[in-house]
């Protein structure tokens, strides 16, 4: 007799929606003639509601499902609950997107919401397989999301460059692996840290974690393994780059940090070091490389590689300050990246005429209220108070100080210091500056409107009222140890 | 005698080709099949590891990234081909919109 393994497929519930969404606007698109978007993304959001609905008695778990691969505890739920904001966010600033562009492409959700079910899946893993196949689900989706604009040329470039740097990067994840299963027999990361705690590691065993945080590295845009970043997120649809920048990067820190902090916190000795090193290159070289371009989505995607090794410094922090620390950054990070990516959309117009820096002259004239939002949201980037940026950075860089790490915060102040110089520059360009030409009324939709309202009020109120994050947060990173 | 260390040693070699490929290659469907070949390395290395260790789990690992690199590498032929039809070319010095 073959035991049959328990099946529960409750803890994935959150997955299966989305998967169930994604296949229900899929086989409407097939029906639909005209006006398939506007479908698609009401079929989405209700999705991304239900599976939020499904998501929350994670909160009070703490257990495994699936014979031991998939972890369901606060941490996932947490993780889960970012994943669904910022789907349900990016559906809401890529509807007129879309539509502007006259792209029907119901497709577009379909993607989106596999991806985000992969992510799901990546943040609740409790075995390098289903990192390895949750990270890849999200990646194949997102290499189509980036090349999906049918007459850009950047568009398909930067879907080439993510598709071959990505399946590198998978490539060398997936060498580590091996030699991680050589050495300790298996995969899952109960077994991974009981050999690790053994305290016999092999040479095989530190190289194959050293390819393992590489592959981690390029998945969430740490120098020197940032590359792709700026082109990708140059090509993309500014309203996908937004949910790259926050989805994509949330699901890869949350794997990273679940791998290493679960599976390798013996070894920590060893990888500390390294990721030290990464957080300070990371900083210094996003925030340098940011202050010189002049187009927006650059600028942007330079920001975020800069914002990657802040949460750099939370993982070297490491106690249980670091990661809760991280969690809440991520929150803070998610609300206000997508609104500035939502504004990028709006401003950028159809075939992203306007994405220069200096297309965003005297908007404060033209339209006060989405100078102010993106005035909100660049000084949440930039970590000024009353914004979530200030309180996240002030939570990473104080764990960091407990733990020891002055230097690191030394360089994280002084990196973030210069960042307010080009944060500021599109400031000063929307309210002191005039434009050049009188510049087209801009149209705002509903669903747009919706989405910078949802960002703008996450970012001053979990910035003004921190406290009730910052307990989930801790409350959400305790069954790490 | 094959031993195990063999095995490493062949598919570590395959593995590196591989990458030296990536990066040094010039045709984009050159640089998605050392893509295969990294893979395939990485597969030879589950296995060799499970008949060494005997434990099923890298062969299951296998079977998985079989799956997943036939999904990539469609989608990395549709992207070739929407770039080749865009730009008439799949030599990757030639597409360079955007500065690396």
């Amino acid at each position: 007799m073959i035991p049959i393994p328990e099946v529960n497929l409750g803890g994935i519930l959150p997955a299966l929606v989305l998967c169930l969404a994604g296949l229900v606007v899929m086989m409407l698109g097939l029906f639909i003639r005209r006006g398939a978007v506007a479908t698609a993304a009401v079929v989405s959001i209700a999705g991304v509601l239900i599976a939020a609905a499904a998501n929350t008695p994670l909160r009070m778990m703490d257990k495994q499902a699936f014979a031991g691969l998939i972890n369901l505890d606060a941490y996932t739920w947490f993780f889960n609950l970012l994943i669904l904001i910022s789907a349900g966010l990016t559906v809401l600033t890529s509807v007129r997107y879309l539509t502007d562009d006259g792209l029907d492409m119901y497709e577009y959700f379909v993607l989106l919401l596999f991806a985000s079910a992969g992510m799901m899946f990546m943040v609740s893993a409790n075995h390098l397989l289903i990192v390895f196949v949750g990270l890849e689900t999200l990646s194949i989706a997102i290499y189509v999301l980036v090349g999906i604009l049918p007459s850009s040329k950047k568009s398909k470039e930067a879907a080439l460059k993510y598709l071959l740097l990505g399946a590198f990067s998978s490539a060398v994840f997936l060498y580590g692996a091996a030699l991680l299963y050589g050495s300790a027999g298996s995969l899952g990361f109960p077994e991974l840290a009981k050999y690790f705690k053994a305290g016999q590691i092999s040479r095989m065993a530190y190289v194959g974690m050293g390819m393992v945080l590489v592959g981690f590295a390029f998945k969430v845009a740490a120098v020197p393994f940032h590359m792709w970043t700026p082109d990708v997120y140059e090509g993309a649809p500014a309203p996908l780059t937004g949910f790259m920048s926050v989805g994509v990067k949330a699901a890869a820190f949350a794997a990273f940090v679940r791998v290493f902090f679960q599976s390798m916190l013996p070894a920590q000795m060893n990888w500390i070091e390294i990721i030290w090193l990464l957080a300070a290159l990371t900083m210094v070289l996003g925030n340098l490389a940011a202050i010189v371009q002049d187009n927006i989505k650059r600028m942007l995607a330079y920001s975020s590689i800069a914002h990657a090794g802040y949460l750099l410094i939370g993982m070297v922090a490491g106690k249980e300050a670091g990661p809760a620390g991280m969690l809440y950054y991520l929150l803070a990070y998610t609300f206000t990246n997508l609104g500035a990516f939502g504004v990028v959309a709006l401003v950028g117009r159809k075939g992203e005429a306007n994405v220069m820096i200096d297309d965003y002259r005297g908007l404060a004239k033209t339209n006060p209220f989405l100078a102010l939002a993106m005035s909100i949201f660049l000084f949440s980037l930039a970590g000024i108070p009353p914004t979530a940026g200030f309180v996240g950075k002030f939570t990473i860089f104080s764990a960091a100080i407990n733990a020891g790490y002055i230097w690191l915060v030394v360089i994280g102040v002084l990196t973030s210091a210069a960042s307010v110089f080009y944060y500021f520059r599109v400031v000063m360009k929307m309210y002191m500056e005039v434009p050049e030409t009188q510049p087209a009324e801009l149209q705002f939709s509903p669903a747009m409107l919706l989405a910078l309202g949802i960002a703008l009020v996450g970012v001053l109120y979990i910035g003004v009222f921190p406290t009730n994050y910052l307990n989930l947060a801790a409350l959400s990173v305790k069954p790490l140890f | 005698m094959v031993t195990l260390q063999h095995y490493l040693f062949l598919s570590a070699i395959l593995f590196v080709l591989g990458a030296v490929g990536v990066m040094f290659r010039r045709n984009l469907i050159v640089i998605l099949m050392s893509l295969e070949l990294m893979l395939n390395a990485v597969n030879l290395t589950f296995i060799a590891f499970s008949r060494y260790l005997g434990s099923i789990e890298g062969q299951i690992f296998v079977l998985f990234v079989m799956v997943v690199a036939a999904a990539e590498v469609a989608v990395g032929l549709a992207v070739a081909v929407a770039v080749f039809r865009q730009k008439g070319t799949v030599d990757v010095n030639e597409i360079n919109l955007m500065k690396w």
